[in-house]
């Protein structure tokens, strides 16, 4: 019982980590474009990310 | 995936380069304002599939001067392209943007889908299955040490904790669904998010009523991972749905606004087509669409009347000629008679054909809307059966209103909410890979449907552009000759006589065209004409043979040197395609615009035995509501603005992407790739993907058999309800992915042939 006093809140703010990481890739376009992005990874100018 | 090889053959190159760009006009307003003098357009490039490609068409663009930026998109094969208005001092011409891409060697189509791209309610969906799906990961995995049997005390803190995460989950990803159901209730109707809703509220509101009293059970789990399915169903089904479109208003911008009237005593007046009476005189110049019907009285031209027929060939109009509204004078200026008022003209008629075409297509209801006519009431009764019986056989009525939830947990439609739009995403996903776009899902379903398909002659069966009959077997001398002249015409007989000259070709220059004629030159030689026979012979004018084939004459001096005969090429796939359809027992008929031997020829090589030739849209239209009214359901496949009606009026329709911009909004299916054996192929996986919703419908519906009888019979805990909702969503998610498989020769065809026609670095 004294750990799960610490080890839910952690769970819990792990898993909110992650929700709160997929909400900002999908707000920031990562999914837009999937197959183009793994090949302007190996052009040189193209350094950053649309929009 | 295979990458770019460098240097393909220059046939290819030709072949591709053959069809029409996008004009600047449809380029213009299918564009919109970005500000500050920047307009964006969207191309669909079908081409591109590796880094390469993306490099070589952004490079392609970007070194335009008027381009400000371009972002290829490699995920669904576009380029979206930010160009400046004015560049330079001068208007920017748009079409040199589809054309820079053509010049690299990949196709460009315009061709979208109604705001695709940025459309809110689907982000907000995939935000609130992601929410959900951390609430339900989470309560799930307390559950589970709930159910190993957690101590008491655990218990409770436990479920408070998936009270406490459920709660506001409920409200922000279930919102969707109480907002469409109070939408229902409040008009006296009932839908499926009516006991949806009703399930999730009143289990977790008893599940709160347990957990402050530590009972043993609680619904948390359940109520979150029920909204979580649901919405994956919910998010999937937005992106298959109707979309709200219309080739009305694409039609009605092919009408010009006024008319230059000339009035008796000479004078001219702009004047509103509205205002255009009978028997006024109007002014037609060159580049000029025909405002209202109307009969030539003075001046020669080529009239393009493909609006009318479908046909690239332009007419040759002479006073008496009747021509249509909407039909695009190229060559000369006319001036004619209006025969008939803006309303009662051509255009307006076609536009009028339209509206009763699109009405009528709304009346198609899809499958997941007749299930769940039936579905929702047997639900609601079921529940309030249990709960009734329940409570009048132990006269327990906390325990009669726990069955009945669980009953409405039970049954709730998470297998159903799934079966249609996985299988049609999925399905949507195979067509995109074989080069053809959808445009909803209940087109998917009245695809499968189809017994008979009907197609259009010209740019459909066939490019419908000319090709030189045998061209081994001429002069020459007399071909260089002929293509020296008709290098001077943009007429399309002349632009392919010209393209099937391999060698060199002499210098001929005062070249004059003849509107509705042909080309003429004084050489040393003599007077060489090149044109109908009547123009080239001079007097000596026979009748057009009836062989189906378009001629050409080349003269000196009114003798004939050479003729020269052009077809329409079949497409590509075009015979594997008709005996695709055969196998299946789709019969077939070929409606066309054109003239009936030409029309016949086509038939004769596809052996397609049912073949109508010279209707209008209208009669097209016609044909197709007989075809229906007969109890048939009709394929439509044309291309042309005439074939827009009869688009809409069909039971589902596919156009190629070269097609009118009208013909593209009008039909269900776009097609990108040339061959068209894209059209059986569409028909085979709406087929396949019929067959797989029907399977899902059955696991869905036996699952359903298997478990209301426990959750009647009051044995649902928890966890059976948790075992028994995953798993039958999860059978039918892996049923719908067999959809997916080998893509057709033709497909991997297409994209092989997709290449860059110049050599070029690798991007790595």
């Amino acid at each position: 019982m004294n750990t799960l006093i610490f080890l839910i809140p952690i769970a819990l703010f792990l898993g909110a980590l992650g929700l709160g990481a997929f909400l900002w890739s999908l707000k920031s376009g990562q999914y837009d474009d999937v197959e183009g992005a793994a090949w302007r990874v190996l052009d040189d100018g193209d350094d950053k990310p649309a929009r | 995936m295979s990458c770019c090889a460098p240097g393909t053959e220059g046939a290819v190159e030709a072949e591709r380069a053959s069809h029409a760009l996008p004009s600047s006009e449809e380029l213009m307003l299918a564009s919109r304002m970005v500000g500050e003098g920047l307009r964006q357009v969207d191309l669909s490039v079908p081409g591109v599939h590796c880094g390469a490609c993306i490099t070589t068409v952004e490079g392609a663009l970007n070194a335009l001067p008027e381009v400000a930026r371009a972002r290829v998109n490699l995920s669904t094969r576009r380029v979206s392209v930010v160009w400046k208005e004015e560049a330079g001092g001068r208007r920017t011409d748009p079409q040199a943007i589809p054309a820079a891409i053509r010049a690299t060697g990949y196709d460009a189509h315009l061709f979208s889908l109604a705001a695709e791209g940025d459309d809110a309610l689907r982000n907000q969906l995939i935000r609130a299955v992601a929410v959900s799906g951390f609430a339900a990961m989470n309560i799930m995995l307390l559950s589970v040490s709930v159910w190993s049997g957690a101590e008491a005390a655990t218990r409770d803190l436990f479920h408070w904790i998936s009270a406490f995460i459920a709660g506001p989950t409920l409200i922000y990803a279930g919102r969707f669904f109480y907002r469409s159901a109070w939408n229902a209730v409040r008009h006296g109707r009932t839908n499926m998010d009516v006991p949806i809703a009703l399930a999730i509220t009143l289990s977790y509101i008893v599940s709160l009523w347990e957990t402050l009293h530590s009972a043993e059970h609680a619904w948390f789990d359940a109520t979150v991972s029920l909204l979580f399915f649901l919405l994956i169903g919910r998010t999937l089904d937005h992106v298959m749905r109707d979309r709200a479109r219309s080739a009305i208003t694409g039609l009605a911008r092919l009408s010009p606004r006024g008319a230059m009237v000339v009035r008796p005593d000479g004078s001219r007046d702009y004047r509103p087509v509205e205002e255009i009476a009978l028997g006024e005189h109007l002014s037609i110049a060159a580049g000029e669409r025909i405002p209202v019907d109307c009969r030539v009285i003075a001046g020669v031209s080529d009239v393009d009347r493909s609006i009318v027929n479908g046909e690239s060939d332009p007419l040759a109009a002479a006073p008496g000629t009747r021509l249509e509204a909407g039909a695009m004078n190229l060559t000369g200026s006319l001036t004619v008679e209006a025969v008939a008022a803006a309303r009662d003209s051509f255009l307006s008629e076609v536009i009028g054909l339209m509206e009763a075409a699109e009405g009528g297509r709304a009346r198609y209801r899809r499958v997941a809307d007749r299930a769940a006519q039936f579905y929702s009431p047997a639900v609601h009764l079921l529940a309030l059966a249990s709960f009734l019986g329940w409570g009048f056989y132990d006269g327990d009525w906390k325990h009669a209103m726990l069955v009945s939830i669980a009953v409405l947990i039970i049954t709730c439609p998470c297998a159903l909410g799934l079966a249609v739009p996985v299988v049609q995403v999925v399905a949507a996903g195979r067509l995109f890979a074989g080069g053809v776009m959808v445009k909803d899902g209940s087109a998917m379903e009245r695809l499968a449907e189809i017994d008979t398909a009907v197609f259009d002659k010209t740019g459909t069966l066939t490019l419908g552009k000319p090709r030189l009959v045998d061209r081994d077997k001429l002069n020459r001398a007399h071909l260089a000759l002929a293509a020296a002249l008709a290098a001077h015409s943009r007429h399309p007989l002349s632009v392919a006589l010209a393209g099937a000259n391999a060698g060199p070709a002499p210098v001929i220059d005062a070249v004059t065209e003849v509107a509705g004629g042909g080309l003429e030159a004084v050489t040393a030689q003599g007077v060489l004409r090149l044109g109908n026979r009547a123009f080239a012979c001079g007097t000596a004018a026979t009748g057009e043979e009836a062989h189906g084939l378009s001629e050409v004459v080349l003269a000196c001096d009114g003798k004939v040197l050479e003729t020269f005969r052009f077809e329409d090429a079949l497409r590509a796939g075009a015979s594997e395609a008709i005996a695709a359809f055969r196998r299946d027992g789709v019969e077939m008929a070929i409606l066309s615009g054109d003239r009936a031997p030409a029309v016949s020829r086509i038939a004769g090589l596809l052996g397609i035995g049912r073949w109508r030739a010279a209707l209008s849209p209208r009669e097209k239209t016609e044909a197709v509501a007989e075809r229906a009214a007969a109890g048939h359901r009709v394929l439509m496949v044309g291309d042309g603005i005439n074939d827009a009606p009869a688009l809409a009026a069909a039971h589902v329709s596919i156009a190629p992407a070269t097609a009118a911009d009208v013909g593209r909004q009008a039909a269900d299916f776009v097609f990108l790739h040339e061959s068209l054996e894209a059209v059986p192929f569409a028909y085979e996986t709406a087929r396949r993907a019929g067959r797989l919703i029907r399977q899902n419908f059955a696991l869905a519906i036996g699952y359903n058999v298997v478990a209301v009888p426990i959750a009647i019979l009051g044995h649902a805990t928890p966890l059976i309800a948790a075992i028994a909702m995953s798993t039958s969503s999860i059978i039918v998610v892996v049923n719908s992915l067999r959809l997916r498989g080998r893509l057709p020769a033709f497909a991997v065809r297409a994209a092989d042939e997709a290449r860059p026609v110049k050599p070029m670095v690798r991007a790595a």
